[in-house]
């Protein structure tokens, strides 16, 4: 895709709406962030590269405009859930999707480097990274530093656009790849992965990123994290409040989380919260076979019932 | 009595097992990759090269404390009648922190002014300040986001350390600051370090110098009131904001807590717990209304109190330490020194004139 096909596509969604959501470099060379367009002149410090990870569809439902807005593959299918769920209104969106070959993780890229300080990047056509830091040079492979979500991509090119920048790209993983670290996961015996979760769980700070952050939460500010009444969870820091508080969230999303990784990208005690949500899609696909976020005519399956679920033995009478 | 002490790098274990007879010792712990303080243990090895991502902040500030418990006993003489029975929660250890980086140890001179210094000091907080040593540690290296130097810090420097170490290719130089921090250097595993002091010195100037002044125009975040006060600067700069509380968790100079009664039956705690100004919840009233019903008013409270009413209070100075986490773990790379800088009467300008807004 080219940068002034990008910008072009972008001015012109602009006359049509109120803003763009696209992104643009952050405080750093590894840091894309979120920039929000209501200018013509501020299209030209648009970026794209594969730092730009955010899931910027999660603003849509709170914007009482018209947005413009752009997406990656994974992205897009945050839209399509959102118009199941009626959480906007699609006439009010423009989406600008873009084919992606995969982005960083800016966690695992640190990482390889050391946690040496990051100077300077660069994206080679060959899936190369040449990375500069204060300790020296280093070639890596995209391959090897990015999030999970993109090791086992089904949806390079988004699933809903309005205006596509460059050629569609279709997914070279197997289907059967995506969940296939989930059922690794789920031979340890019960109380090893009530072991494992503990530990995780014990460093989460109740910052509530990963839910600030996730596009389908859309309780925010009436939480149940944070209410009083009901009084489900205290204000203490244990492990078991906070356990609690992360499995509400895995439930609240059973059936719509669309696996965009925004909750395990954005953690900043590394707890990878992201695996229970894929643990019960993998059950809901399994159960109801149904993918979140592809189709906009499904219908969620904690949203309706069949009287006889095929897969639910309980549910059958006689 | 030595006056600058030397520890020799394979002496290390051994000076904090010998502190850790006396004292809880916290230090950087590495755990799946993410650096935070914690106490002294067999297994863990400590991680002084890069700094933590979290803060020291709760050891002497706990994310969550109980200061007392309570239940209610019927009276025996008259069973109509309930009594409230109190139990104050107040038992602090004698605490050393090691390897707080001096942006951490800034932070607590922040909640001094606050919780120790002012009339009515808060004895939870104040019990254990004066319990706690703190070792900091001369940063190497500056980290991205971060711009100590130029809201009155340094990576050397030693205002909330009792005792400042710098190290050097062969072992850590002990500068001590405090009677506190004298009293620790009595161990005799440490040498003299006179002969070193001068080396500490040089690279603590080395790292001094590269430390980078997010603040363009004058070099000190000197906020204009008008911009500040602009309801669209801040729905500029901040609609990527999804109002976490990150920034202020990961924040050694954030120092605003929540009360709460937890209670079961006949019997509670009430309990202090960080709270962060980004939350809805922050100022909701019991009315229903909200005084900062926006994220935006919110993250302007934020910018406000470390960088405008807290510096008015207390003579100029900045409640923000620069250490960057805020910047470098914020979900959306909200950058505040940047935030600040557009603040800046004639970075705004700038800013008007070259992009018909303030983004």
């Amino acid at each position: 895709m080219s940068m002034e096909m990008l910008r072009d596509v972008v001015k012109n969604v602009l006359s049509e709406v109120d803003v763009v959501i696209g992104y643009t470099e952050g405080f750093d060379k590894v840091h894309a962030t979120p920039l929000f367009i209501n200018t013509p002149e501020q299209v030209d410090r648009l970026i794209w590269s594969p730092i730009c990870v955010h899931n910027l569809t999660t603003y849509l439902p709170s914007l009482k405009k018209k947005v413009g807005i752009i997406v990656k593959g994974c992205d897009s299918r945050t839209i399509v859930q959102y118009m199941q769920e009626g959480l906007i209104n699609r006439e009010n969106i423009k989406i600008i999707g873009i084919p992606c070959s995969g982005v960083i993780s800016v966690k695992k890229l640190t990482k390889a480097v050391d946690y040496a300080n990051i100077e300077d990047i660069s994206f080679e056509k060959d899936g190369k990274i040449n990375v500069t830091t204060d300790k020296g040079q280093k070639t890596l492979a995209l391959t090897d530093v990015q999030p999970d979500k993109c090791r086992t991509c089904q949806y390079p090119t988004p699933v809903i656009y309005d205006h596509l920048i460059g050629d569609p790209i279709s997914s070279d993983k197997p289907k059967e790849s995506v969940y296939e670290d989930i059922v690794e996961f789920d031979k340890m015996t019960l109380e090893e992965k009530l072991n494992y979760w503990l530990k995780e769980f014990d460093r989460c700070i109740r910052c509530y990123a990963c839910r600030n952050a996730c596009p389908m939460c859309i309780c925010q500010d009436s939480c149940i994290a944070e209410t009083r009444e009901p009084h489900w969870i205290s204000q203490r820091l244990t492990t078991q409040e906070k356990l609690m508080f992360h499995m509400i969230h895995a439930v609240h999303l059973a059936g719509r989380c669309v696996e965009c990784g925004e909750c395990e990208r954005v953690c900043p005690m590394g707890i990878p919260v992201n695996k229970l949500k894929r643990k019960i899609n993998m059950d809901m696909k399994d159960l109801f076979d149904y993918e979140p976020g592809v189709n906009p005519d499904d219908k969620p399956p904690m949203y309706t019932f069949n009287v006889d679920e095929l897969k639910i033995k309980e549910h059958k009478i006689g | 009595m030595i006056e600058i002490g030397f520890l020799k790098k394979e002496n290390l274990q051994a000076f904090l097992k010998e502190l850790a007879a006396k004292y809880t010792v916290y230090a950087p712990f590495a755990e799946e990759d993410i650096v935070s303080f914690k106490p002294l243990a067999e297994g863990r090895d400590i991680c002084l090269d890069r700094p933590a991502n979290l803060s020291p902040k709760s050891v002497i500030f706990p994310q969550y404390e109980t200061l007392f418990k309570y239940s209610f006993l019927k009276k025996e003489d008259s069973p109509d009648k309930v009594d409230i029975k109190l139990e104050e929660q107040m038992d602090f250890k004698d605490t050393v922190i090691f390897g707080a980086r001096p942006c951490d140890a800034k932070g607590f001179t922040v909640y001094d002014r606050v919780y120790k210094d002012s009339d009515i000091p808060d004895p939870y907080y104040t019990g254990r300040r004066e319990k706690t040593v703190i070792i900091g540690l001369a940063c190497p290296a500056p980290s991205p986001g971060c711009f100590c130097v130029s809201v009155g810090g340094g990576p050397a420097d030693k205002e909330g350390s009792d005792i400042l170490i710098t190290e050097l290719p062969s072992g850590y130089v002990f500068e001590p600051v405090t009677e506190k921090g004298k009293a620790l250097m009595q161990s005799s595993l440490i040498e003299d370090g006179k002969a070193s002091l001068q080396e500490a010195q040089k690279k603590q100037e080395e790292t001094k110098n590269k430390v980078k002044n997010p603040f363009t125009k004058t070099g000190k975040p000197e906020i204009s009131q008008k911009i500040f006060n602009e309801d669209e600067f801040w729905e500029q700069a901040l609609s990527k904001c999804v109002s976490c509380a990150a920034c202020t968790f990961l924040c050694p100079t954030c120092y605003c807590f929540n009360i709460t009664d937890e209670s079961r039956l006949k019997e509670g705690e009430r309990i202090r717990s960080w709270d962060a100004c980004m939350f809805f919840h922050f100022t909701l009233e019991a009315s229903g209304h909200n005084p900062r019903p926006t994220k935006f008013h919110r993250f302007k409270n934020r910018v406000g109190h470390k960088f405008v009413y807290y510096p008015e209070k207390y003579n100029g100075v900045i409640a923000c330490c620069g250490c960057g986490r805020c910047i470098r773990y914020c979900p959306v790379s909200v950058d505040i020194s940047k935030v600040v800088d557009d603040l800046c009467e004639q970075s705004a300008e700038t800013n008007l004139t070259s992009n018909g807004g303030k983004a």
